[in-house]
């Protein structure tokens, strides 16, 4: 906004910007030439946009309301009228797998998103600040590191409840701390280069010199680890669903479906296996999706771990 | 070395301080009356009123807090809400069938998955390496609790081979304990195998890549001699401190395991804890599981001081 401020715009301008917004694009084409070239990764993409279709489309592919009781035709094999079947209260199983595919997603996507942009934002101010700043934070790390994110997890929903909103909060919660101690080693290398230091010097706000000079520089570990955490994070959402703290009833959550159906797996298997196949093809889809950025943008990591 | 392991000790206590203060905390806003949870909610006024002396509710949170990490350091965690006995002896009931069942797995799936690391990592890019690394990656993001649902239709209620449900610990009936644990424990390892795999396999090609196999190689050592001798003793180490993480991850992991298969331990205590807000359970089972994690962090930590003379001091 203030780039013209100096220098009216010229030609020499306006070719450099034409020839970095070209840059641009061919960085965005390799990007994902990278990314697609091994076949698995394909894949892997294809799974997720299903999976994203379905969610955002639900309405239109579920067959009946998905809390809807239909009385007397609980557990009813697959049919035309129920294509999975129905479950123990009589509510249609495929309206109700459809709409937890929302749940799945958007739980997992946004406590990901949340927590990797509080805890980028944390990483840096303990890098840049140092201090007492750091050492607070990194000891709370630390602590966080000793308990497993389950058990900090379903501490917190006996405190807080098991809505949709809370559940975000709480996945969040849980998974700041890893972005933020790599945020902090990122930014730590990117500070010791001298156009951190002039810019410093120059009197730049703090805010801006994170913003312009470390976030973009070390953006990409970040963006590998969230593209990676968001299986874990629906994992542990259904999770918490199947052992009953999770998200509360009548949501149709697939952990809490498995949950539900379990008791039934010798007269109808499918009740439960049905969610079972979808959550783990949702999983392996956005894991396989998530090495592929890694590969995209990291190339020293490629295929290696 | 003993500086740094001083340091290290000290650093652990203060994440148990810590840790004591958020689960205080925590538990402490949760919506329930302790004075009810404990006697009932059918007491009169008067009743309230010892009951809520004797609890020390009528003392600001600092104070609270103090009193309660004083006992809890001398092993009284107050008394459960549900059970009406003390929480140490609730808990001292399951946690040994959790620990069995996470070191018993871990005993399991670190070997297994250290040799199928290093056969990845060896046989790098050849059709080996494809299927293993496809399987790990694929087994790593199945959560445990899908895996344990279909295992137990296809050996309990197809095959009819296993028993549904049940422990037993192998010193009571050791057929019958190994019967009820096989299920249970596949589940646990198979996750602790593909993720050893994983690591094990990105460890040892870091360690392939490195100057010193590069000189054995134009010597030209046998490769197995160069594996064995170069790339091993240098890609193994660092798998030491996958132990502690996996610790922690595989006692939280059991939570679902236990649940699936009906196994009385800590993470069935825990989800009961939850459902009935049994808050000094509940604090009891945090800090314990934390104190765990930690113990196994440090020492996983002094063992790869002591393994590798490299990263002696700090």
């Amino acid at each position: 906004m203030n780039m013209n401020k100096i220098t009216p715009s010229s030609d020499a301008d306006v070719l450099k910007r034409a020839k970095r917004r070209e840059q641009k694009k061919r960085d965005i084409r390799r990007f994902f030439r990278v990314m697609f070239s091994r076949k698995i990764v394909v894949v892997g993409a294809a799974g997720t946009l299903f999976f994203v279709l379905v969610a955002i489309f639900a309405p239109l592919i579920a067959t009946h309301d998905p809390n809807y009781i239909q009385n007397g035709k609980n557990l009813l094999d697959p049919s035309a009228q129920f294509l999975f079947g129905t479950d123990m209260y009589g509510r249609d199983l495929f309206s109700r797998i459809v709409y937890g595919t929302r749940v799945s997603l958007l739980t997992g996507v946004l406590s990901t998103l949340l927590a990797t942009l509080i805890g980028t934002f944390l990483g840096m101010l303990a890098a840049y600040l140092g201090g007492v700043v750091d050492m607070v934070l990194m000891r709370i790390c630390e602590m966080m590191r000793a308990i497993p994110q389950l058990v900090i997890s379903m501490t917190l929903i006996a405190a807080f409840g098991g809505s949709m909103m809370s559940m975000v909060i709480i996945l969040c919660f849980g998974g700041i701390w890893n972005s933020l101690r790599m945020m902090r080693a990122s930014a730590l290398s990117v500070m010791s280069n001298d156009y951190v230091l002039a810019a410093k010097l120059s009197g730049e706000p703090m805010l801006k010199i994170l913003y312009k000079h470390i976030l973009p520089n070390s953006v990409s570990p970040i963006i590998v680890s969230a593209s990676q955490s968001v299986g874990f994070t629906i994992l542990m959402e259904s999770g918490l669903s199947f052992l009953g703290v999770g998200i509360k009833v009548p949501t149709a959550s697939w952990g809490s479906i498995i949950n539900e159906a379990r008791v039934y797996l010798i007269t109808n298997p499918l009740y439960a296996l049905i969610p079972c196949a979808c959550l783990a093809v949702l999983i392996i889809s956005l894991n396989l999706l998530g090495d592929g950025i890694r590969d995209a943008l990291d190339p020293t990591l490629r295929g290696e771990s | 070395m003993t500086r740094y392991l001083l340091n290290r000790l000290g650093q652990t206590i203060l994440i148990m301080i810590l840790v004591s203060f958020l689960t205080f905390f925590l538990v402490s806003i949760m919506p329930r009356d302790p004075v009810y949870a404990l006697y009932g909610s059918t007491i009169d006024q008067e009743q309230y009123e010892i009951g809520y002396k004797e609890l020390n509710l009528d003392k600001p949170i600092i104070q609270r807090y103090f009193i309660w990490a004083n006992k809890a350091l001398h092993g009284d965690f107050g008394i459960s809400y549900k059970y009406s006995t003390p929480v140490t002896k609730v808990i001292s009931d399951k946690i040994g069938v959790t620990l069995y069942l996470s070191i018993f797995s871990m005993i399991i799936s670190m070997p297994i998955g250290i040799l199928l690391g290093i056969i990845t990592a060896v046989k790098r890019g050849k059709w080996q390496d494809t299927v293993l690394t496809l399987l790990a990656n694929i087994t790593a993001s199945i959560p445990s609790f899908v895996i344990a649902v279909v295992l137990m239709w296809v050996f309990v209620i197809k095959l009819k081979l296993l028993p549904t449900s049940g422990f037993t610990l192998p010193w009571v009936d050791f057929g019958k304990s190994m019967k009820q644990g096989v299920l249970p424990l596949v589940c646990l390892s198979l996750v602790g195998i593909a993720g050893t795999c994983r690591q094990t396999r990105s460890s040892m090609l870091e360690a392939i890549r490195q100057d010193y196999v590069r000189t054995a190689r134009s010597k030209g050592l046998k490769e197995g001699f160069i594996i064995y001798k170069h790339v091993m003793r240098n890609g193994l180490v660092p798998i030491i401190t996958l132990i502690g993480g996996s610790l922690g991850n595989l006692i939280a992991g059991s939570a679902f395991i236990e649940n699936v298969f009906g196994i009385p331990g800590m993470g069935n205590l825990l989800v009961n804890s939850v459902n009935n807000v049994d808050i000094p359970v509940m604090q009891a089972s945090v800090m314990l599981t934390a104190l765990v994690v930690s113990v196994a962090y440090l020492v996983t930590d002094f063992l790869y001081v002591a393994v590798d003379p490299r990263i002696s001091l700090r």
